[in-house]
């Protein structure tokens, strides 16, 4: 029998991860939907309201995905981690409850009249739902990032008799890592949105879908894609660096690196071994780690040996840090080389657009695998230096979460394989749909 | 800043008023997804309009909730959830299964909807007596006996009667025709069955605990205090006259059920808090004993009183967007 530690690690890895693809697409994707709405009212052309119409359903549906596998995520630390509460909730509390005050009642409510409001109310006052809903969920990106950054990188605090006490709220917010962390996960959303978008948009095509919209869409996500790749590369490289100040023995972790040494070689592939703490099947560039994270060849970077029992445990690190960065490669590859045929023979080949569906959900891989690196190179910490996650766990008995784990993922199997197929259906749905229908939109208009 | 002392009742009555809103909101649209017919698809579609630009907001106050729990009263919140850990799950997956039910019955394909639906009936029946449920235990102090088992079960039944009261005068406030006439008999049915239900909790609760015995009948103002349990249940016998006359003419005063079932809610409620002030752990931790530090309920506090305002503003303004007789569900 598993023990209760694992097994709750094991849940709220499900959870979290399960939880996590939603927001990812609906944070950008509300920003797009803002596009297309105001875009529409500019122009008064109908291709921007298909283009709305359409993915404001598939917003509707993720973010119905991400609310419900959210309010789970609100009882996972009372039910599952309850010395995390004890200890650090005089901070994880209030960053939560203004996650709660001044994003969740927000998108919750004006995503109602986004969604089913726009005869009910003026063209500007349905616009400026659908801004208000894609600035919700930013903010809500905004605190939990917070606190998870605060939990990687803790500052403001002091410990009295044990429990963590805050004594600036600005350090707690704007902790060392979280500017780095939120723009990188902006980005990643953007990206993984773009992709989505790109996905169905070419499945469209595909299916002989010769509307404007599907063409319109594709354009769009692929332009925003090769304007973000770049910036997420920038970035990135400025959390890494981040990283390297904070928590080297992460950047160690991922990196594969042994011993401390100057003049690192980057390893593009090998196994880690920690019994006999070297890489099996490496292969090397010669310094160029030192090049990326310190900016030059002779760079000194501390090893894992440094950290010996204090260590995340590297391979999950190491071969996550190689999947995001793998999947990001061949994202920008994609969106480039796609973005240009576009552009030089104003339409896909057959097999760019066979790509870019087989792409759809390249961004969830890539941020899972970020996510799995960040969150795994922390242990065994939950808070850095202040709270291991054993110390957090619940009394509850093994057999109970055993049960609740297997509930759970279930029920999470089955809606994601409901969650891609209801997505292509409503494709298939509006493949079917006529060349615009100008009554409707001169119903709306005038409405 | 705020001593712990002020900060108790505070951030108590904060969360009373949430757990007290999200019973109502969350309580109508629960209970529309209770009375939610499988065999009759207009009737399902006009009774998922009438909740579907809210239910998502609704559900935020249970978000609410929990997280001032969280954040003000750490100790008592991992007591209890950890206390109620299976419970918690169950009401969990119903809220799931319900939550996406609502999307996919619009969006798969036609031959699935009805499954849709029934997951919504399900999900809804489940999260409803699950909630229950589990109120029974707290006001059983958590205790496994049978009794207290029994207790819960009971009181699992009574919210799920008290939800689907709310979620049909909704539904007589919400709708006209035929549906309307069937929601007044749902509501007057429902309305006697919940009569009954807090009734009998309200006499077993005290005979099986003392400590609720003792603050209603040692209390030097106990005939003051009788006055709320005498009025409540006038309320259940008003409400089931009007709707006898709304039978008649469903002209005027379609909205007072509503109305009074929402009265009714909050004398349950304020009984329920009174029986165990100010204990939020009953018999074990008091607001007082459990509240957090102070410097971080204060920070919170500039947001509860900038944002809160806010929220009850924005939430009128959607409510009035969507005011008036249900319309089918569109997207544009």
């Amino acid at each position: 029998m598993l023990d209760t530690l694992l097994l709750s690690r094991i849940q709220f890895a499900t959870n979290i991860s399960f939880h996590i693809l939603f927001p990812t697409i609906t944070i950008a994707l509300g920003w797009f939907l803002v596009f297309f709405k105001v875009r529409y009212d500019i122009t008064n052309h109908p291709v921007w309201l298909r283009a709305y119409r359409f993915w404001v359903k598939i917003f509707a549906l993720t973010f119905a995905l991400g609310v419900v596998s959210g309010i789970t995520m609100s009882f996972q630390f009372g039910t599952n981690w309850p010395g995390f509460m004890e200890k650090v909730g005089n901070i994880a509390g209030p960053l939560l409850g203004y996650e709660v005050l001044t994003a969740f009642f927000m998108e919750a409510t004006f995503l109602g009249v986004m969604l089913f409001g726009m005869n009910r109310v003026s063209p500007r006052v349905h616009t400026l739902s659908t801004i208000v809903v894609a600035v919700g969920t930013t903010i809500s990106a905004f605190w939990i990032l917070s606190l998870n950054s605060w939990m990687q990188t803790p500052a403001g605090f002091e410990l009295r008799n044990g429990i963590v006490y805050p004594t600036d709220w600005l350090a707690v917010i704007f902790n060392p890592s979280f500017p780095y962390r939120f723009f990188h996960m902006l980005l990643a959303s953007g990206l993984t949105a773009a992709f989505l978008i790109a996905g169905v948009s070419s499945y469209r095509l595909l299916k002989k879908d010769n509307k404007h919209a599907p063409n319109m869409t594709l354009k769009v996500s692929l332009t925003v894609a090769c304007l973000l790749a770049p910036l997420q590369i920038f970035v990135g490289d400025l959390h890494g660096l981040n990283t390297l100040q904070h928590q080297p023995q992460k950047v160690a972790a991922m990196e594969g690196a042994w011993e401390t040494q100057k003049g690192l070689p980057l390893v593009l592939f090998a196994i880690p071994n920690e019994d006999t703490r070297t890489n099996d099947f490496a292969i090397e560039i010669p310094k160029a780690a030192s090049l990326i994270l310190t900016h030059d060849l002779n760079g000194e970077i501390k090893g894992l040996n440094e950290f010996e029992g204090a260590h995340p445990p590297v391979k999950p690190v190491f071969f996550g840090f190689r999947i995001m960065v793998g999947m990001g490669m061949l994202m920008i590859a994609v969106a480039f080389i796609t973005r240009l045929s576009l552009w030089r023979n104003k339409r896909l080949s057959h097999w760019q657009l066979k790509i870019l569906v087989a792409m759809s959900f390249s961004g969830w891989v890539a941020t899972l695998a970020g996510w799995y690196v960040t969150e795994i190179g922390r242990q065994p910490y939950l808070v850095s230096g202040v709270l291991t996650v054993e110390e957090a766990v619940t009394t509850v008995a093994s057999s109970n979460v055993a049960i609740s784990l297997a509930a759970y993922l279930l029920v999470y199997i089955v809606l994601l394989v409901l969650y891609i197929r209801t997505l292509f259906y409503t494709a298939d749905k509006a493949v079917q749909v006529e060349e615009y229908d100008y009554s409707i939109v001169e119903e709306v208009r005038h409405a | 800043m705020l001593n712990p002392e002020m900060l108790s009742y505070i951030y108590g009555g904060l969360m009373a008023l949430a757990i007290l809103v999200y019973a109502i909101l969350d309580g109508y649209d629960l209970g529309v997804g209770i009375l939610l017919p499988t065999n009759n698809d207009t009737d399902a579609d006009t009774m998922i309009a009438s909740i579907g630009p809210f239910w998502d907001a609704n559900e935020t106050w249970l978000v609410l909730a929990v997280g001032l729990a969280l954040i003000a009263f750490p100790m008592a919140h991992s007591i209890i959830l950890q206390a109620l850990y299976l419970p918690i799950t169950v009401m969990l997956i119903g809220l799931i299964i319900r939550g996406v039910a609502f999307d996919f019955r619009a969006k798969a394909k036609v031959k699935h909807k009805k499954l849709w639906d029934t997951m919504f009936k399900l999900g809804s029946i489940l999260a409803a007596f699950m909630q229950g449920f589990m109120l029974g235990l707290y006001v059983m102090s958590f205790e496994t006996s049978m009794l207290s088992l029994l207790f819960a079960l009971l009181s699992g039944a009574g919210v799920v009667g008290a939800y689907t009261l709310i979620g049909a005068a909704w539904l007589v406030l919400k709708t006209e025709g035929e549906l309307q006439s069937k929601a007044i008999h749902w509501c007057q049915f429902a309305g006697r069955v919940t009569f009954i239900g807090v009734i009998a909790v309200s006499i077993v609760n005290p005979l099986i605990n003392s400590d609720v015995y003792k603050a209603w009948f040692e209390s030097p103002t106990l005939a003051v205090l009788l006055t709320l349990p005498v009025l409540c249940l006038a309320l259940f016998v008003v409400q089931d006259r009007i709707l006898q006359t709304l039978k008649l003419n469903t002209k005027k005063g379609g909205w007072l059920p509503f109305a009074l079932s929402a009265v009714i809610f909050i004398l349950c409620f304020f009984g329920l808090t009174y029986s165990f002030y100010p204990y939020v752990v009953p018999g074990q931790l008091t607001i007082f004993d459990a509240v957090a530090a102070p410097e971080s309920l204060n920070f919170l506090l500039y947001g509860v009183i900038v944002v809160v305002p806010t929220i009850i503003i924005y939430t009128i303004f959607s409510y009035r967007v969507f005011w008036g007789k249900v319309q089918p569900l569109s997207y544009y």
